[in-house]
């Protein structure tokens, strides 16, 4: 088993600032490409704010680490779920995510969208499907 | 069956840690393995040697201490997770200039690599915290 490529899924549920959650499973993450494994990541509940656009922590005193899910693709991590619910109840859009995109090397290096919107039954699909699941 | 635990929580303010302590003890007498417990967020607080919680009351650290030395368990912190939070072993007080350290030594520093191995190694990772 130890040879074996396994799923692994980083489920994010928590709003970026007022806990370390979000910044601390974006640190095992950017660990988890060094492994070579099949890495996704899945943003439900207050998770979506993680990923919206334009997101400014000047007031609050608080590192601004958003940039850093921009690069995400460069690290081969493009399987980026956002739950369409958990985006609804919170009056959220695709369009109040950043554009955040890969490259495709089976695609002539076409640059494509890596948030991918999946309803909640979809999401439970998903993670059923892996070998390992770590939420925060 | 192997496990790596995954611990979130610092002790004493959630009860994160105690009922991983309490899953590895179980599991251990049916016959499994812990091959790793990881201590991430505030789990790496788990880690100090210097808390001194009241005589009545259960030592969480001297817990973990004592059933790693029984069962030869490796109990891993985080080194981002510690360092930001001032937990440090002995020799990374000296390799930062700093006049004290606080992780038991039951406990090593590594880095989040191995909660990733852990991962890829065990059967089963089990989170533990919020």
């Amino acid at each position: 088993m130890s040879d074996d490529i396994k799923k692994f899924m980083f489920v994010n549920t928590k709003a970026p600032y007022g806990t370390v959650y979000a910044l601390e499973s974006l640190e095992v993450v950017l660990i988890s490409a060094a492994f070579d494994q099949d890495v996704s990541l899945a943003f439900c509940d207050d998770g979506v704010f993680q990923i919206t656009k334009n997101q400014n922590t000047e007031g609050s005193g608080m590192k601004n680490f958003s940039p850093a899910y921009k690069a995400l693709g460069d690290y081969d991590i493009n399987k980026l779920y956002v739950e369409k619910e958990s985006l609804e109840e919170r009056g959220l859009t695709l369009d109040n995510l950043m554009d955040l995109t890969y490259e495709d090397e089976d695609d002539d290096w076409a640059e494509k969208p890596s948030i991918k919107l999946v309803t909640r039954a979809e999401l439970a699909d998903l993670m059923d499907q892996q070998d390992v699941v770590i939420s925060s | 069956m192997k496990f790596t635990l995954l611990i979130n929580e610092g002790p004493y303010q959630h009860q994160a840690s105690d009922t991983a302590y309490q899953f590895a003890k179980a599991a251990i007498a049916r016959g499994h393995e812990i091959y790793r417990v990881f201590f991430y967020n505030d789990g790496v607080n788990n880690a100090t040697r210097l808390a001194i919680p009241p005589q009545d009351d259960r030592n969480i650290t001297e817990n973990w201490a004592a059933l790693a030395k029984e069962h030869d368990m490796d109990m891993v912190v985080c080194i981002a997770a510690a360092q930001r939070r001032g937990m440090l072993d002995a020799d990374e007080a000296e390799r930062q200039g700093k006049d004290a350290h606080n992780i038991h030594p039951a406990f090593r520093i590594s880095g989040l690599g191995q909660l990733v191995e852990g991962g890829i190694q065990s059967d089963r990772l089990l989170t533990f915290g919020d």
